[in-house]
């Protein structure tokens, strides 16, 4: 086993040309969905979804990969051409994008952003590469135990980065655990939550909760108040960095990659608090701090190579133990298990041309992203100046038939209907539902592992602390909880979200 | 005298954990709870509906304790217009067919927005869009949606 060997099968899969077509059709879509201003990458990928389902799993792997990185660079784009980041972690590249964009210089800034995203994808694709396959191998060795402890370290850390109150975060977790536990219960047969209804018995269509809470929740909370948005580039020019403006961006993304490729590995949302590191890294390190936030190139620099290496390397917990480790991955793990594969140490062993392919996509991908977007600003720039009274009705269209394709049922239409109404209550509440998301997808497992554990020690629950990897992992969720419980801490906290908002 | 509901945001989550968590309980009395070393269908149910009920609770507490912001205006006409035009296209679809159910679908939803007029323009692209919804889903990736629903005597 080599990384070369294995990334030349890699690219044996991911060069043949109907695997390049879905990969350039995935940027292509995720981008153009991503750049429409309040969609950000989970909600376009749950529109995106249903196209993938007929493919084969590698190729619907790869497409739906570079429909990610795609929604993920049109949320830049859009943060720097109107200030409407699409997700939190685009919040960051507004600051400083946003401003450059009002000095004329939006061509550069797009630029710079897409020269540090594909740094930071290739840098953190050999990463991928190198550290998959021990960790894969630890992995492998992990019981029951480990996974719950696991699977327990992954949902506090999401209610950490959660904003708002960690009450509330505390609760959504539960809430998804409970949802995710609707349907057959695999051990016992018994129908669980079902009210006797066929439809119920496999449990809540997941790609229904997602499309529901994220996809109509959001629109009807951006019904609430219609505004007319504004772009400020027709025409956008000046793409290429010069020699001073190369030197300028180099540091930050590299600090930026680096940031974001280890910050990206944790549980719970890395990407979104790599860009928010490296923007105050930056800063920091800046002979000439007061720039930002007026147009600073570096600030656009950092984060955003910050961002999409967190979004890069957030792969490997999912490939390699098949946890998801946010929202956009948990909708993955959903994908792959819709196509049969059960997300986990063993895909790499037994499917390692999925695999490998995969991993090789995702540098091609951000080739795509590189080559594909710039060229093309002229027709996202159209994208974004389609009014939202247009916009939102096309948007449910898609919802709609993605949603019914899933199952071929309308009961899952209804479904998402529902989680509408529950989607757009939690907005108001300021109740976040990323947790939610993130705990639907864990309960089943959590239960399911809990239950192995307890059955291999006869009930004795000491086995969790006894068992050292399992007793660090909840080590390291219990000092998490405490440190964000700790008054000045909770305060920073409160701040950093403030200053995201 | 000041409102007894301080944060009217914290009082709505926790009322919404506590009916979650009180339901997850209820419901689950009538599962099998087994014992710690073989856990029945109704054990990791009921010791999360019971936690959810206990968050529930400290909010709802809190809410009566803490300042809190006012939940602020509720999109009643968005909310109700979008949610009753996607359950319609569950109602229609089987019943009147794709091309219907969408065009419901959209122009219900639409008539929640305060700008939408259903010009020549946005009936040219409604058809637009149920003819690429057509092409793409049905006849490309073949998703099984009738395309006459049974009204039609399909």
């Amino acid at each position: 086993m080599d990384v070369f060997d294995n990334l030349l099968l890699g690219f044996q899969t991911a060069m043949s040309l109907s695997n390049l077509a879905y990969c350039l059709v995935g940027v292509f879509l995720g981008t153009a969905i991503g750049v429409l201003p309040g969609l950000g990458p989970v909600a376009t990928i749950s529109i995106l979804l249903p196209i993938t389902f007929g493919l084969p799993p590698v190729s619907s792997l790869i497409m739906l990969s570079g429909i990610y990185y795609g929604a993920q660079y049109g949320g830049s784009t859009t943060a720097i051409l109107v200030n409407l980041p699409g997700e939190a972690s685009s919040v960051v590249t507004a600051l400083d994008g946003y401003q450059m964009a009002r000095q004329g210089r939006a061509g550069l800034a797009l630029a710079t952003a897409a020269i540090g995203s594909f740094f930071a994808g290739t840098v953190a694709t050999l990463l991928i590469a190198l550290f998959s396959p021990p960790l894969a191998e630890i992995a492998l060795t992990f019981g029951p135990a480990e996974y719950f402890s696991l699977m327990v370290l992954g949902l506090v850390a999401s209610i950490v980065l959660a904003s708002g109150s960690l009450l509330h975060a505390v609760g959504m977790v539960l809430l998804g655990l409970l949802l995710g536990l609707v349907g057959t219960d695999v051990n016992s047969g018994a129908a669980r939550y079902t009210f006797e209804s066929p439809y119920l018995a496999d449990g809540i269509g997941f790609v229904a909760v997602a499309m529901g809470v994220f996809g109509l929740g959001e629109i009807i909370a951006n019904l609430e108040h219609e505004t007319t948005r504004d772009v400020m580039v027709k025409r956008v020019t000046g793409l290429m960095p010069t020699r001073e403006e190369w030197r300028r961006i180099a540091g930050p993304i590299l600090r930026g990659t680096a940031i974001g490729s280890v910050l990206g590995i944790l549980p719970g949302g890395g990407a979104l608090l790599a860009s928010f590191a490296s923007y105050s890294v930056e800063k920091r390190v800046s002979k000439h701090p007061e720039t930002f936030g007026r147009g600073a190139i570096e600030g656009v620099a950092g984060p955003e190579a910050a961002n999409n290496a967190g979004a890069q390397t957030s792969f490997i917990p999912m490939l390699t133990l098949g946890i998801p480790s946010n929202p956009t991955m948990a909708l993955m793990i959903g994908a792959l298990t819709l196509q049969g594969i059960q997300p986990g140490p063993s895909v790499m062993t037994e499917q390692p041309a999925l695999f490998w392919g995969v991993v090789v996509s995702m540098w091609i991908g951000n080739l795509f992203l590189l080559v594909l977007n710039l060229p093309l600003i002229g027709l996202w720039v159209r994208m974004i100046t389609v009014p939202y009274h247009l916009l939102y009705p096309a948007i449910l269209v898609f919802c709609a038939i993605g949603v019914f394709s899933l199952s071929n049922t309308t009961f899952d239409v209804y479904l998402m209907s529902v989680f509408g109404i529950l989607g757009y209550a939690f907005r108001k509440l300021d109740c976040e539902t990323a947790p939610m998301l993130l705990g639907f997808v864990l309960g089943p497992m959590m239960e399911e592992n809990l239950r192995r554990a307890l059955l291999i020690t006869k009930g004795d629950a000491s086995v969790f602390i006894t068992r050292p990897v399992s007793a660090t992992m909840l080590a390291l969720a219990l000092v998490l909880l405490v440190v964000v419980l700790t008054p000045a801490i909770r305060g920073k906290r409160e701040e950093a979200f403030q200053e995201g908002a | 005298m000041r409102p007894p509901i301080r944060s009217p945001k914290e009082f709505g989550a926790g009322l919404i954990h506590l009916t979650f968590g009180a339901a997850a309980v209820w419901i689950g009395r009538d599962y099998a709870f087994g014992t710690g070393a073989r856990m029945g269908p109704g054990f990791f149910p009921t010791v999360l509906g019971a936690a959810l009920v206990a968050i529930g609770l400290a909010a709802l507490v809190r809410s009566f304790m803490m300042p809190g912001e006012p939940i602020g205006r509720i999109a009643w006409k968005p909310l109700f217009l979008v949610v009753a035009a996607s359950l319609l296209f569950g109602f229609l679809l089987p019943r009147a067919g794709l091309a219907v159910a969408l065009a419901i679908l959209a122009l219900v939803s639409a008539a929640a927005s305060e700008k939408f007029r259903l010009d020549w323009r946005a009936a040219a692209g409604l058809a637009a869009l149920i003819a690429v919804c057509v092409l793409v889903f049905v006849k490309g990736l073949g998703v099984p949606l009738p395309l006459l629903g049974t009204w039609f005597g399909e």
